[in-house]
């Protein structure tokens, strides 16, 4: 049991070291890749333009308003002025100009952002919408992970964007990282793309953004943004086999003989269940529950025991084991790095 | 009020309450039907608003646990869904049919009995609605209410998804209103093309009349799409089709575009009549004849048109391809210039009158500022690549509450104020008019001119929930501060509408000194109406009564 609880305390060491509280907010005025760099461009210019309407016609109606209000005593009647039709034409003109240049430069946008088509050689992502979690494969590196989406940095000057494809398998989910791309849905029966180039190495954040059932605020998502070298570790340690710690027998036997293997995968082992997040390498993410809570043993052990005290209402079933085998069962998948 | 009067009264309303309810279950009189729909409409936003409020105090701070997400959940279907089937559509047309008959002339509707129908389907459409909180497991069941959102996204409502009766009750609730609403809005075309009064032809009708005629002919077109999908729904549901069931080949999108279908043209449903005050209240305190009827006229008819090519911009994100997503950016734009033109036109009329800022014309003068926003963040909307970003966050939020709050309820709060005299005889309080105005503008713009920032800060809609992490606090902070003062609001409007029933000023038959025929008769009207049904000379008939020697017609 010793080296168990050794790497017990130094996971959970570690853990509180290296994720400290940091706020991160989804500004999409913060962008760091070009579809959300680009939309904030264009937002800008219509900003621009809102901006001066609402200070013009804003400012005509404030002065109408203080300027022809009645004065005390003034019971006559004001003039009356049925209308005009230069000036009705002129009101109905302008506008009609200013929403020609607003849709030329919306349609050049709208083009610019989905005419993008992959290239050989660019990274190719699946993302699968679940109740509430999101499954991540990269079907050409043979990798399959969850709620964290691990990319490199692209070079704005030789640019190697990622492509996302989109489905669900439920109910609708829509993808949304504010400071990469704008959202897209994740339907089911519908394939959708979309792709980022994600230029600053960093965390980002998102989640979804359609209503998806009881925990739709709980399906978040994290956007690791490594150098290139730092990804090329990431995928070499992703796809190796799960470690198979003797230490942990006890609990890796547990684990095989209960129903996680129904819904879970652990690679080289009998786990191969598909409806629940691949444990493979579970302790290389930050976060379990799709984002509800640090990734440690101490939150681990309370998620196995039932997941509704920290996610109410997640689909994973309170696994209702006793003390010990709850501890076995931690035990073993914190050596799932 | 003298010890006599007082007596009086008494002896008057010698009658027993059960009497007084039977009159009004019974009625099939526009008048009490109509104000019957507004009373029932003002209710359901009492309720509605109390469900905003528990949201509002689950998200004053990060991972708050006042409610659970279920409740969370069934909280914002409940609210969606009340404020538009039984606050927004009751209101409007229970002052369509209130007003309609006496702006043009008429004696009633043209179905009296009809309306009557229409009325109580609503109500017990709405209470069908809220009977899900004791009834939606099954009647075996403890049961509660629905959680599907009021959009009711596919496949999210299949029995898969949702077991139980809950979403069953939304699905029936809104397509037994709905016949209610089609009812109406079949009385209400009818009546205004073949119950116009002597000399009231098309081009001199009231605004609101023109509103309420396009609104009318709008919903014939929208709600039937609607109900036939609700019809599909429950096929799928109880009989195994799979319209949009797809596990087996049906489509979600396509539910997406039946509800936008019915959903977009919907808030022009609600706020053309809004329009259609603002229209009527205006000229009347600035004592200037509005600015430019025909192109009003032709700007109405215009949104009613376009606005029913607009529906998949509520659906830029699900990835309907360039071309689609261009064509609907731009028929959104389109949108956008009737709807300038008819800001433009009423300050036309304010400039260079002589404005009185009763409490009617304050709710308008604050509509007129907060509809400009609504109308310029729509546009931003329309913007499809901006929307990619916007849409499904609380941008999105706060944009229709500009709408259909800043712009629909503040025009209802001033056609109560307008109109109360009329339908009661007394006035309502000016005093606790102006706190009431003063509370709730105050506290609906701190409540969704927030919500702007948070969207544009990444927060999504319809979470119970979110992490302290975002940085989110604050603003959410700031936008639950607002709603206590928009509650006090409107405690203050239901004291001063209980208070000035009994104790208000008598208010005569025409206490603004206002232009349309409405004002001709006694307040309340009698049960006819008019006496002698009043022959309309000019778009301001009452106008001409009262300077014959300038009368409106030859400057028409």
């Amino acid at each position: 049991m010793m080296p168990a609880a050794l790497g017990l305390a130094l996971v959970a060491a570690t853990g509180a070291a290296g994720q400290a509280e940091r706020v991160v907010t989804p500004s999409i005025f913060d962008p760091v890749a070009t579809p959300a760099h680009d939309i904030r461009e264009l937002a800008y210019l219509v900003l621009g333009i809102c901006g001066v309407i609402f200070a013009l016609v804003g400012g005509l109606a404030a002065y109408s308003m203080i300027r022809f209000r009645q004065r005390p005593g003034d019971e006559r009647e004001p003039p009356q002025v049925y209308g005009s039709n230069q000036i009705e034409l002129a009101w109905t003109v302008v506008p009609l100009l200013i929403v020609v240049v607003l849709f030329l430069a919306t349609a050049r946008y709208i083009y610019g952002l989905e005419g993008r088509a992959p290239a050989p050689g660019d990274l190719q992502v699946t993302i699968i919408g679940n109740q509430w979690w999101w499954e991540i494969r990269y079907p050409e590196l043979g990798i399959v992970t969850a709620n964290e989406l691990h990319v490199p940095v692209s070079d704005p000057a030789r640019p190697s964007p990622v492509f996302l494809t989109l489905q669900s398998v439920d109910v609708i989910h829509s993808f949304w990282l504010p400071q990469l791309a704008g959202k897209m849905d994740v339907i089911p029966g519908k394939t959708n793309r979309m792709w980022i180039d994600p230029q600053r190495p960093g965390l980002y954040v998102g989640q979804c953004a359609e209503y998806c059932g009881t925990q739709h605020a709980g399906m978040l998502l994290r956007v690791v943004v490594h150098s290139r070298d730092e990804f090329a570790r990431w995928v070499s340690e992703q796809r190796a086999p799960a470690r198979d710690d003797p230490a942990t027998q006890a609990g890796r036997a547990l684990f095989t003989s209960l129903a996680c293997i129904n819904c879970h995968t652990v690679r080289g082992t009998p786990a191969n269940g598909v409806f629940g997040p691949d444990l493979t390498h579970l302790m290389s993410r930050s976060t379990i529950g799709a984002g509800v809570a640090r990734n440690t043993p101490d939150t681990l052990r309370a998620w196995v025991n039932d997941p509704g005290s920290i996610k109410p209402g997640a689909l994973m079933p309170a696994m209702r084991v006793s003390h010990q085998e709850l501890e076995q069962l931690t035990a073993y998948l914190v050596t799932l790095r | 009020m003298s010890a006599a009067t007082e007596a009086e009264r008494v002896q008057i309303s010698r009658r027993s309450w059960l009497d007084v309810l039977h009159e009004w279950v019974v009625t099939v009189d526009h008048k009490r039907l109509g104000i019957m729909y507004v009373v029932a409409g003002i209710a359901f936003l009492v309720v509605a608003g109390l469900e905003a409020s528990l949201m509002r105090l689950q998200l004053a701070l990060a991972d708050n646990t006042v409610v659970s997400p279920e409740v969370f959940n069934r909280l914002f279907t409940m609210h969606g869904t009340t404020m538009v089937f039984l606050v927004g559509i009751p209101i409007v047309f229970g002052f369509g049919n209130y007003l309609v008959p006496l702006m043009i002339g008429a004696r009633d509707l043209a179905f009296p009995r009809l309306n009557a129908f229409g009325f109580w389907v609503f109500l017990f459409g709405g209470l069908l609605l809220y009977l899900s909180y004791l009834a939606g497991d099954g009647l075996y069941g403890t049961g509660s209410a629905p959680a599907v959102g009021w959009f009711a996204y596919a496949p999210l409502t299949s029995r898969a998804f949702s077991p139980g009766n809950s979403t069953d009750f939304w699905n029936l609730a809104v397509l037994v209103t709905g016949f209610g609403t089609i009812a109406t809005s079949v009385n209400l075309c009818a009546t205004i093309v073949c119950l116009r009064g002597p000399g009231m032809h098309l081009g001199r009708m009231p605004m609101f009349v023109w509103t309420m005629f396009v609104v009318s002919a709008l919903t014939l077109m929208i709600l039937p799409p609607l109900s036939a999908a609700q019809a599909m729904l429950l096929l799928d549901r109880f009989l195994g089709a799979h319209f949009f069931d797809t596990q087996a080949g049906g489509s979600a999108v396509a539910w997406q575009h039946f509800f936008w279908f019915f959903g977009h043209p919907e808030v022009y449903v609600l706020i053309l009549p809004g329009f259609g005050f603002v229209s009527e209240i205006i000229p009347v305190f600035s004592r200037k004849v509005l600015f430019g009827y025909p192109m009003l006229v032709a700007a109405t008819v215009a949104i009613g048109f376009v606005g029913m090519s607009t529906w998949a911009h509520h659906m830029f994100a699900v990835g309907l391809g360039t071309a689609l997503t261009s064509a609907f950016a731009a028929s959104t734009m389109l949108v956008a210039i009737p709807t300038g033109v008819k800001i433009f036109n009423w300050l036309g009329t304010m400039y260079g009158g002589k404005i009185r800022f009763a409490t009617p014309m304050l709710f308008c003068a604050a509509f007129l500022f907060q509809f400009l926003c609504a109308g310029l963040t729509g546009v931003m909307l329309g913007v499809a690549p901006f929307d990619w970003q916007l849409t499904d966050s609380y941008f999105v939020v706060a944009h229709f509450h500009f709408v259909l709050i800043g712009g629909l309820l503040f025009t209802i709060f001033a056609a109560v104020y307008y109109w109360f005299p009329k339908a009661t005889g007394r006035m309502l309080s000016e005093r606790l008019g102006r706190l009431h105005f003063w509370l709730f503008v105050i506290g609906f713009n701190l409540t969704f001119v927030t919500m702007h920032f948070l969207g544009v800060q990444g927060m999504p809609r319809r979470i119970y929930t979110y992490p302290a992490d975002r940085g989110w606090e604050t603003l959410n902070f700031i936008t639950s501060l607002g709603v206590p003062l928009q509650i006090l609001g409107v405690a203050v409007f239901a004291l001063n509408l209980i208070w000035s029933l009994r104790r208000g000023r008598v208010a005569g038959d025409d206490p603004w000194d206002a232009w349309t025929l409405e004002w001709a008769t006694t307040s309340p009207p009698p049960a006819c109406n008019f006496d002698r049904l009043p022959v309309t000379t000019s778009r301001r008939p009452l106008w001409d009564l009262k300077h014959p020697g300038d009368p409106d017609g030859p400057h028409e």
